[in-house]
């Protein structure tokens, strides 16, 4: 399965290059970027992991490319995605996110239904990556 | 007849006989408006040998204080305060029959707060009818944040609802289910799911789905929840339907809204036809349950759509902004329903930013303020496609929620590639945008280099790539081709 989170993900993965380009127009709009990882991809999972503290007051989208590859080294296997965040009032929140990197093998969501009464069902979305505890959930992953 | 008994306005307001509006004070052009008042922007159109002064102030006697003849009560309040002043007739340039726009100032006190009922039932009640008047229009409204504050607002606004679906930096997308009327809920489910896991954000109920024979809505609403679930295990994504809970009564449209909660459905939709205290009612109750609410504007064109006559459909879009919707369908420019471009992104810029300036290009006669209530989704649908996404970006921005009905559910290779097509496209220009390409010339080739790679694109731009809808508007500004700076 291919998770299809963030805005380009229906693309061909995203270049060096691509990655800093659009780096670069969410700079160029005032907002500030910020590199987040997890090995949890639910999508109600809001909080994934930060490398490090959003880059406010950064001009140069080198230095964004300079940390996606940083966190690539240190978790080559786990999401990564580049969030640009848009401080202006009336947003304060993210204006543009999209995911870089991906692990090898994405095994994706199991869908739970517990019938209940009248024939309504609960669904729940349980990531079959995360039965495993942090940091042993995909293949060839050190902890 | 009362008005030439002269200019003593407590000598004829004890005068028995027909009300001579603008001498009673409904007309006052050296009044200078408060900035708490609500202004109004009318078209009046008055019937041959009425002067336009006399029309306009009728209209202001009429929507606020007067009654068609002088009553003695009216010495017991005091009354100046409670007449609308018309301050301004302006000629409509190039109108035959001769328009004027007047231009009417209401004290805040003639209005109860939070309630677009009331509002309405004055400003746009008996007057609509009034003899004297060939034709009425209300143009515009400047409603002030004073006013503004006593209303909820969106149930969620623009960026909750982003930040509860995980989604940015793009417009989303949806789809509404078709045929609308006589699949079984079974079959129904199917194209939601089909939709939701080939890209799509969103599908929808059509408006008249509410719970017919063929498709009782409690069947319709366990189905498409399965189908929505099914495609967010797919995708990994966070998808919804809008269940549509219109229906006769409030007691039964509560009773659906609550079980598409207890399903976990992320979002309901409601009519324009309900009504707006119904509308405000379903906004609290989607507040209070952390449910998206999404408004359908069936029946608006009814009203909206001459130019001489009825409610322009900028205000109908600041009442919904206030009575608490989250989504609004506003306009496509390039699809199949009425729209010029001008007067499209007027309607967008009212749900969506925090200031609107005047602007004739944009229908807008007053500023509007909103004192940073959330914005709204405006939604656009009715006959677009993949092969337009570079004029939908450019027309509508970013944040807006296209909705491609036929454009999906009609693809050649299914409605799950339909809806690949549309996400593909969308994320092509979205990339080429940012990147600082010129995407609106380039447009057609952004997509075809996509489509190298997407076959699902590339069949739905061979199939409509040279679809287009070009009519004429009927609502179109009155600006005249070279507008001067003192104009």
């Amino acid at each position: 399965m291919h998770i299809t989170q963030g805005t380009f993900s229906y693309l061909d993965e995203l270049t060096d290059e691509q990655i800093a380009a659009q780096a670069q127009y969410g700079i160029d709009q005032g907002w500030a970027p910020q590199v987040e990882f997890t090995d949890d991809p639910h999508p109600r999972n809001v909080y994934w992991e930060m490398w490090g503290l959003p880059m406010f007051d950064l001009q140069d989208a080198a230095a964004v490319l300079h940390e996606v590859n940083r966190c690539r080294e240190a978790y080559p296997n786990r999401y990564i995605r580049v969030t640009l965040y848009d401080t202006s009032r009336g947003r304060q929140t993210t204006g543009l996110q999209f995911i870089v990197n991906r692990p090898q093998h994405e095994p994706g969501f199991r869908l739970n239904r517990q019938e209940t009464h009248d024939r309504v069902v609960r669904y729940t979305l349980q990531s079959y990556a995360a039965e495993a505890p942090h940091g042993s959930r995909y293949d060839g992953e050190g902890a | 007849m009362a008005a030439t008994q002269g200019s003593d306005r407590q000598k004829a307001r004890l005068s028995s006989g027909v009300i001579p509006y603008a001498e009673m004070g409904y007309y006052n052009a050296d009044y200078e408006p408060k900035d708490t008042d609500i202004l109004a922007a009318f078209r009046v159109t008055p019937q041959p040998g009425v002067e336009a002064t006399e029309a306009c102030a009728a209209v202001a006697g009429e929507s606020s204080t007067a009654t068609w003849t002088i009553v003695w009560t009216d010495r017991l309040t005091d009354y100046s305060t409670y007449q609308a002043k018309c301050y301004r007739v302006e000629p409509v340039p190039g109108s035959n029959p001769p328009q004027f726009i007047g231009y009417i100032a209401y004290d805040l006190d003639l209005f109860e707060e939070g309630s677009i009922a009331n509002l309405s039932s004055s400003i746009i009640g008996n007057v609509f009818g009034f003899k004297a008047l060939q034709a009425l229009r209300l143009e515009d409204l400047r409603i002030p944040p004073a006013y503004v504050k006593t209303f909820q607002g969106p149930a969620h606004g623009m960026v909750t609802e982003r930040e509860y679906l995980n989604k940015f930096g793009r417009p989303l997308l949806g789809a509404t289910v078709k045929p609308k009327l006589g699949l079984s809920a079974r079959n129904y489910g199917r194209v939601v799911y089909e939709a939701l896991r080939g890209g799509l954000d969103f599908t929808k109920d059509d408006e008249n789905v509410n719970s017919q024979q063929f498709m009782r809505w409690r069947d319709r609403y366990l189905y498409c929840m399965e189908a929505v679930n099914r495609a967010m295990e797919e995708t990994g994504e966070i998808k919804g339907h809008y269940l549509n809970v219109t229906a006769g009564t409030m007691e039964q449209m509560y009773e659906r809204a609550e079980f598409a909660k207890e399903l976990g459905s992320v979002i309901i939709m409601i009519d324009l036809t309900i009504g707006y205290t119904a509308i405000q009612s379903m906004a609290h109750w989607a507040r209070a349950h952390g449910v998206l609410l999404h408004l359908h504007r069936a029946a608006h064109s009814t009203y909206t759509r001459q130019k001489n006559h009825g409610v322009n459909f900028r205000v109908i879009a600041k009442w919904a902004r206030l009575m608490g919707v989250d989504h609004i369908h506003a306009g496509t420019v390039v699809g199949k329903l009425e729209g010029d471009p001008g007067m499209v992104k007027g309607y967008y810029s009212t749900c969506r930013d925090n200031l609107n300036p005047t602007d004739p290009d944009r229908g807008f006669y007053f500023d509007q303020d909103w004192a940073w209530m959330p914005g709204l989704f405006p939604v656009a649908s009715g006959g677009i496609h993949a092969g337009q996404m570079h004029q939908l970006l450019d027309y509508l921005g970013e944040d807006c929620i296209l909705q491609f009905g036929g454009g999906t559910i009609g693809h050649p290779m299914g409605v799950a590639a339909g809806a690949t097509a549309n996400r593909v496209a969308l994320e092509a220009m979205i990339l080429a945008r940012n990147e600082g390409r010129d995407y609106v010339r380039e447009g057609p080739a952004i997509l075809k280099q996509a489509a190298q790679k997407c076959a699902p694109l590339q069949a739905a731009l061979d199939t409509w790539g040279d679809i287009t809808f070009e009519y004429q508007s009927t609502d179109t500004p009155d600006v005249v081709a070279t507008p001067t700076l003192a104009g």
